[in-house]
């Protein structure tokens, strides 16, 4: 793992130009001693504020159980299932990983494009269309090896995510129309395609009158990772893969020319442009990568969980990758991180549903709770008396950029 | 300042005209564009409707209930030469774009052309068949309503610069509030208190944008989960084994006498619930306030310009945060409508994305409250032909007409960049300089 760099760990701010960004990561000289001064102020509040995060998260949360007629002592047997469900067996810990896979790609994919200075909502979409490719692709084509089918459907659904994705960005530097906006439409505008698709001849399973799609072939399927250890354990190669995408795209925004193009369009666009930047080329293809990953994200949940795509399958993953991409502050090795922290508390939240009764929606209001925290820093200085400088997260100048 | 943005809209084509006699080679394109968008929509009309009602004779379109006072004879139209007098028409205004290229009334002309186009579909699907046009009328009235209160919630908190995109949020959990403080205690506190619950998550929006300064689209996101998190669980916690709390009464329709009674428009806009009339009132009053007072003078110079207003004694945290809590309460008024203006109970997620809507509603009414209140028409107009699509069992799979409000979006989203202008500071935070 790669330390993270100093300022990289704060998610773009348009007030830092990117020459003294840039200056303080590589110290020289006198500036040195300022700079990892700074640099270890800024990483012990990146450092101390998650976990504060996520402990104000789950007080409130369970005030919330409490409002709803639930007693302490089963609040806190909730809290125990959860923890039990997350990583209290070698099966806990397997749900955890199978969670986190699509959630560190979704993740990879709202913080590419924080990055570049975009906000990409459009996750869910994204998921569903390439899955959708993924599984045409999966059931399709029949007796070819593992080798050749599975790197196919994969590859397919990289290229409907990033179809579904291309459209934001082309709108977004040939229009200026605004990435919110049109991503949330078209998640919309996915989920009643994919509704309409797996009733069509081509996807919907024969003798089906309800929308599901055919199963995917035997040699399409994501091999489980601890299947000789015992075939119900779900954990498999997606996670894999999730984790090779986390250090490519690390590679590809810190170690390549393109990614320091993405990172000074994210930090300011017109700084850029008059560098000589294409701004509409860097928009383009961030939405393009961004919805790529995505794609990955849906891919890997109908190749290697589901095995089958039905409606609204992306079941909020694509959502949820906003939140992994601001708690890991836009960096791919934090949203790997994060998204192990949220997979646990999914993985934690079914086990707490099925063994206490507390509805799993429970782990929404978290998460909603610690991006809060998160994302205002100043909040949790003020809740425990912190003395850093944390900053407050922006990443959008609202509908005029 | 207060016709100002108007005038700016009504000014700007005749501007274009007498500033650049000679067309833009981008003008030229986009022309050209928007000629093949109206050529195409006439090539479907002539290829695939004209043919497909072939051997049908007359539409029929009811204007008038049963239990109308007065009583209109239902609309007999001829559907195979309608649609080749409409298809003329759509080739007429395709080749003024093309072939002169005129520039002034470009989304007048792509705009009538759509609703041809609309024309085209339902005489099609009612070829040989009834239709009750007034009942559809009446639905897209109904349906306006929460599309154009979630927009009037968003252009109170942008006109002072605060983003909103947690309209969906406000709506989802006012609506809650409102089922089960309505069942508990009648309609009227059940209105309260979804307009009181809005108010207090706009409160949160405030806080965390005006005095912490977090990026507002982030809050926005974070607000409808939060309000979709937490009505889910309350309602499979709470709502499932109480549903004596999920049984509100609901506000019944009352005619307006007199005016009720006035074909087609009477059932429209006459016929309604107290929802729907205050969405009338509060369209009239935000335009009001916002245009012919002091109070909306400051809001708007806010979200213009904070640190201007600001050194001319404005205080720029007081007004936005009045801003939006005012924009809450009307976001809470829309989601009460959900479910004491409608149906008296509350499902999960049962919004639907309608507060995104609002949202493209607010963008294609560039920012003004009667203009936001046409835009939600047309969504709502969508939404009651994909209703009544859905009984007449046309072969358009109703997903395809569900996708439509969203799909004009983008196109209008596209389309009227540079056009319409957000208010100058929305979405930046305004610190004092020290």
């Amino acid at each position: 793992m790669t330390p993270p760099s100093p300022v990289d760990e704060q998610v773009v701010d348009p007030h830092v130009s990117p020459s003294s960004r840039e200056r303080s990561r590589f110290p020289r000289g006198l500036h040195s001693v300022v700079a990892r001064l700074r640099l270890g102020m800024n990483r012990r509040s990146s450092l101390v504020v998650p976990p504060l995060a996520l402990l104000s998260a789950l007080i409130v949360g369970a005030v919330i159980v409490m409002l709803a007629g639930v007693g302490l002592g089963e609040t806190l047997s909730a809290y125990r299932a959860m923890l039990d469900g997350s990583v209290g067996s070698v099966r806990a810990i397997s749900e955890t990983l199978t969670a986190a896979t699509p959630l560190i790609l979704a993740g990879l994919s709202v913080a590419l494009a924080f990055r570049a200075g975009l906000f990409n909502i459009g996750g869910e979409g994204q998921m569903l269309i390439g899955g959708m490719f993924g599984v045409l692709i999966g059931f399709s084509l029949t007796g070819l090896p593992i080798f050749i089918h599975l790197p196919l459907a994969i590859l397919a659904g990289c290229i409907g995510g990033a179809l579904w994705g291309l459209i934001p960005g082309l709108l977004k530097a040939r229009t200026g129309a605004h990435e919110v906006i049109v991503t949330i439409m078209l998640n919309f505008i996915a989920l009643r395609l994919v509704d309409y698709g797996l009733k069509t001849s081509l996807f919907q399973r024969e003798g089906r009158s309800d929308p599901i799609s055919k199963n995917i072939e035997a040699t399409a399927e994501l091999p489980q990772l601890l299947g000789w250890l015992d075939s119900s354990l779900r954990v498999h190669l997606g996670l894999v893969v999730g984790l090779v995408a986390a250090g490519l795209i690390h590679w590809l925004l810190f170690r390549s020319t393109m990614g320091f193009e993405f990172r000074a369009v994210g930090a300011n666009s017109t700084a850029a442009r008059y560098a000589g930047m294409s701004i509409s080329r860097a928009y383009i293809l961030v939405m393009m990568l961004s919805g790529a990953l995505a794609g990955l994200a849906g891919t890997g949940q109908v190749l290697g969980v589901l095995d089958r795509a039905s409606p609204g399958f992306s079941a909020g993953i694509g959502f949820d990758g906003i939140a992994v991409a601001l708690l890991g502050k836009s960096n791919p090795w934090g949203v790997v991180a994060a998204a192990l922290l949220f997979g646990g508390l999914r993985a934690g939240g079914q086990e707490m549903q099925v063994s206490t009764g507390v509805g799993i929606d429970l782990i929404a209001v978290i998460q909603a709770l610690i991006i809060i925290f998160v994302a205002a820093p100043a909040v949790i200085r003020a809740l425990y008396r912190l003395k850093t400088t944390a900053e407050a997260t922006r990443i959008s100048r609202g509908w005029n950029s | 300042m207060s016709e100002e943005s108007a005038s700016i809209r009504k000014k700007r084509p005749a501007n274009r005209e007498r500033h650049s006699p000679v067309m833009k080679k981008s003008q030229i394109r986009q022309a050209r564009i928007s000629g093949s968008i109206i050529f195409g929509l006439m090539a479907v009309t002539l290829l695939f409707f004209i043919p497909a009602v072939a051997d049908t004779g007359k539409a029929t379109f009811r204007l008038s209930t049963p239990d109308d006072r007065v009583q209109l004879d239902p609309l007999r139209i001829p559907v195979t030469g309608s649609l080749w007098l409409l298809a003329a028409v759509l080739a007429f205004l395709g080749s003024l774009q093309l072939f002169r290229k005129s520039q002034s009334r470009r989304t007048v002309i792509l705009g009538l052309s759509f609703s041809i186009f609309v024309l085209v579909i339902m005489l099609w699907a009612t070829a040989d068949r009834e239709f009750s046009l007034v009942s559809m009328l009446d639905a897209t009235v109904t349906n306006t309503t929460p599309i154009a209160l979630g927009a009037l919630s968003g252009i109170l908190c942008e006109r002072a610069g605060i983003v909103n995109i947690g309209i969906e949020g406000m709506l989802l959990s006012s609506a809650f509030s409102g089922v089960v403080l309505g069942s508990l205690y009648g309609g009227w506190i059940g209105l309260l208190g979804a307009v009181a619950t809005g108010g207090l998550v706009a409160l949160l929006l405030a806080v965390l944008a005006v005095h912490f300064h977090v990026d507002q689209i982030i809050i926005g996101v974070v607000i409808n989960i939060l309000a979709l998190g937490l009505t889910s669980f309350l309602t499979a916690q709470v709502l499932v084994q109480r549903p004596q709390l999920n049984d509100a009464p609901i506000f019944r329709s009352q005619k307006i006498p007199l005016l009720g009674d006035i074909p087609i428009l009477g059932p429209m806009f006459f016929d309604q619930t107290v929802i729907v009339y205050g969405t009338f009132v509060l369209v009239a009053v935000v335009t009001f306030f916002l245009f012919r007072t002091r109070w909306g003078l400051r809001t708007r110079a806010v979200g213009e310009n904070p640190a201007v207003a600001d050194t001319l004694g404005v205080s720029v945290v007081k007004v936005r945060y009045l801003a939006v809590l005012y924009g809450g309460m009307v976001g809470g008024f829309g989601g009460a409508w959900f479910t004491i203006g409608t149906v008296g109970r509350f499902d999960e997620g049962m919004t639907g994305g309608r507060g995104f809507i609002g949202l493209a509603a607010m963008i294609f009414g560039a920012w003004n409250p009667v203009g936001a209140f046409l835009a939600a028409l047309v969504f709502g107009f969508f939404d009651s032909l994909r209703q009544k699509f859905g009984l007449l069992d046309t072969p358009i799979p109703t997903e395809f007409l569900a996708m439509a409000p969203y799909l004009v979006t983008i196109i209008v989203v596209a389309g009227l960049i540079g056009r319409v202008r957000p208010p100058a500071a929305d979405g930046q935070p305004y610190q004092k300089e020290q």
